[in-house]
């Protein structure tokens, strides 16, 4: 769990308090804490002055407006068709290994999430997966160990 | 003499002085611009293929002083990749379309919707966006363009469903009509088209219809960007002059073993390796957004039909019944028939029931479902039952 603090009349002085400011002001939380808290959703409310159930009605539409809590680094990888084809079981083993997490579930220490999404526009360098919102393409074990001790000395 | 084979076109990604094309453009009424769209005989590159011409001069056409040029940058449907690599080399070109769209129809004001998976090219694409609005403004042209952002829903590339998404509300698709040329993005005509559509534009407004239109078939004019993927030595992006057969296209992408070829992704058509010959690419034939998926056969069509049918039960907007339970059932359904559950008999109902979702959905969303549906099952019955 994380305080929104300022962010949302941040978010709010920036894009605006019309019904149309709500897309980037739920995307500015989530950039910056990776998912929505119900704390959050009602102060974007208050701010928009719309109902809290317009908000989480809205966000809960869009797979990337997460309001389950998520982890620092969430890592979505592909599983439609060309991906699955090229390799996506033997990535998520890898990072399911070095995580010591399940698909769907975020570490201990709250830093990575590992979800599936559908394609995300890289097929003819599958597989493929975001970390956040950085692309890793043409994807192997190993190269995938690499990407993840990146992060973990982050 | 008779066009054969295949022939590869740059026309999209080529480097042009963008300043040249919008003087040109300024310096033509609203009616030459649409003329010239009409003349080239450029559809859409979404998918749907409406002419871009006729949008234009129906948005045109509309009283109403506030309107609206939207670019579809959502670009979800599986194996489609290229307005990505578009918006990465050659955004200038895109802003130009949208910029000369707007002098079409009498638009000030352009909005581009980018899916929220290609977030990482939005620092880019602002800063070329600031260089082409100071350019437009130095040769006299009033438009401005702005981003709104995605976040992860395929269904939000309708165009209704994305006007619904850029106002702030859930991505749902709206009844039709009204068709956006009235009330499109808050309820002001708009002109939606896709990333290469704009590009197209441009090119067409630089080069005269004349030439763009000797591109191409009757039916299908031009050259289109193809997202080429799945069981292919040279997986890319390839812009390609229309009007090729499927075996054309084998012949060039395949790896020497290719059984069938999704062409437009999970909403478009399976082509089997016995209908290759006769099968043209292009609105004569099976059209295409440009996603080509190639498999050999080391793939299991059951596999890749399961894949399809997750995708469309997870991204149906869950709006209208025949599609949000449709989607569900006939998933359940390949399932069931695969693990013997169910005869192979079963298999008719399921196509009956494509057909209804066809009929009854709301959306372009479920009534495309069939299409990957019936020609999987109709041309590999035997891989979905055994
Ligand atoms: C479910 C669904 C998804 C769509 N996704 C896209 C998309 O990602 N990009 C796109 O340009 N058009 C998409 N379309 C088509 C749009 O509704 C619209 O026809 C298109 O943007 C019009 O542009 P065009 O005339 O230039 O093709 C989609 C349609 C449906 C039904
Ligand atoms: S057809 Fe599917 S995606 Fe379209 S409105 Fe109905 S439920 Fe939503
Ligand atoms: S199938 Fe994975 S990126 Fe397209």
């Amino acid at each position: 769990m994380y305080q929104v603090g300022n962010l949302v009349k941040e978010l709010s002085d920036k894009h605006g308090r019309q019904r149309d400011s709500l897309m980037p002001i739920l995307q500015g939380i989530v950039e910056k804490h990776n998912y929505l808290t119900d704390e959050a959703m009602v102060e974007v409310a208050k701010e928009l002055d719309i109902s809290a159930a317009e908000v989480y009605g809205t966000a809960s539409f869009y797979t990337f407006l997460d309001t389950q809590a998520r982890g620092k680094y969430v890592i979505r990888i592909c599983k439609t068709i060309t991906c699955s084809m090229k390799g996506k079981i033997e990535i998520i083993q890898t990072l399911e290994d070095m995580l010591k997490i399940k698909v769907g579930e975020t570490t201990a220490d709250n830093n990575f999430s590992l979800i599936e999404t559908n394609c995300i526009g890289w097929c003819h360098k599958a597989p493929a997966m975001l970390i956040n919102e950085i692309p890793y393409t043409e994807l192997t074990p190993e190269k995938v160990v690499d990407i993840i001790e990146g992060y973990m000395l982050k | 003499m008779e066009k054969t084979g295949l022939n590869k076109v740059d026309l999209i990604f080529e480097e042009i002085d963008p300043k040249e094309v919008l003087i040109k453009a300024s310096k033509m009424t609203s009616d030459e611009i649409i003329q010239n769209m009409l003349d080239s005989g450029l559809k859409g590159r979404g998918g749907a293929g409406f002419p871009t011409g006729l949008k234009w001069k129906y948005t045109a056409a509309e009283k109403e002083p506030e309107k609206y040029i939207v670019c579809n940058a959502d670009e979800g449907e599986p194996g489609t990749f290229k307005d990505r690599e578009i918006l990465d080399r050659v955004a200038y070109k895109v802003y130009g379309g949208m910029a000369i769209a707007g002098k079409a129809i009498g638009a000030k004001n352009g909005i581009v919707y980018l899916r929220g998976e290609y977030r990482f090219l939005l620092p880019k694409l602002m800063t070329e966006l600031e260089s082409f609005h100071k350019m437009i403004s130095e040769i006299g042209f009033d438009f401005k363009i702005r981003y709104c952002l995605g976040s992860g829903a395929y269904i939000c590339g309708e165009e209704s469903a994305l006007f619904e998404s850029v106002e702030g509300f859930r991505g749902e698709p709206r009844n039709k009509p009204p068709y956006p040329t009235t009330s499109g993005v808050y309820n002001k005509p708009t002109s939606i088209n896709n990333v290469e559509t704009l590009v197209t534009a441009t090119m067409i407004i630089k080069h005269g219809p004349a030439s763009y239109s000797q591109l191409g078939t009757k039916d299908s004019r031009g050259s289109k960007v193809f997202s080429i993927s799945g069981d292919t030595p040279t997986p890319g992006i390839f812009e390609l002059e229309l009007g090729m057969s499927v075996q054309e296209f084998v012949n060039e992408f395949g790896d020497g073993d290719t059984k069938a070829v999704q062409v437009g992704g999970a909403s478009g058509f399976c082509v089997p390796r016995k209908k290759f010959q006769d099968t043209i690419i292009g609105f004569e034939g099976v059209p295409t957004g440009g996603s080509m998926k190639l498999f050999n056969s080391s793939r299991s069509m059951y596999n890749v039909l399961h894949n399809y049918l997750d995708f469309f039960a997870e991204e149906s907007c869950g709006q209208c019944t025949p599609c949000r339970v449709g989607c569900q059932q006939l998933l359940k359904g390949v399932e069931k028939v695969k693990k013997g559950e169910a005869k192979s008999i079963y298999l008719n109902e399921l196509v009956k029931l494509a057909d209804t979702m066809k009929i009854a959905s709301k959306c372009g969303l479920g009534q495309s479902v069939g299409n990957a549906f019936k020609t999987i099952v109709e041309n590999f019955r035997e891989e979905i039952i055994y």
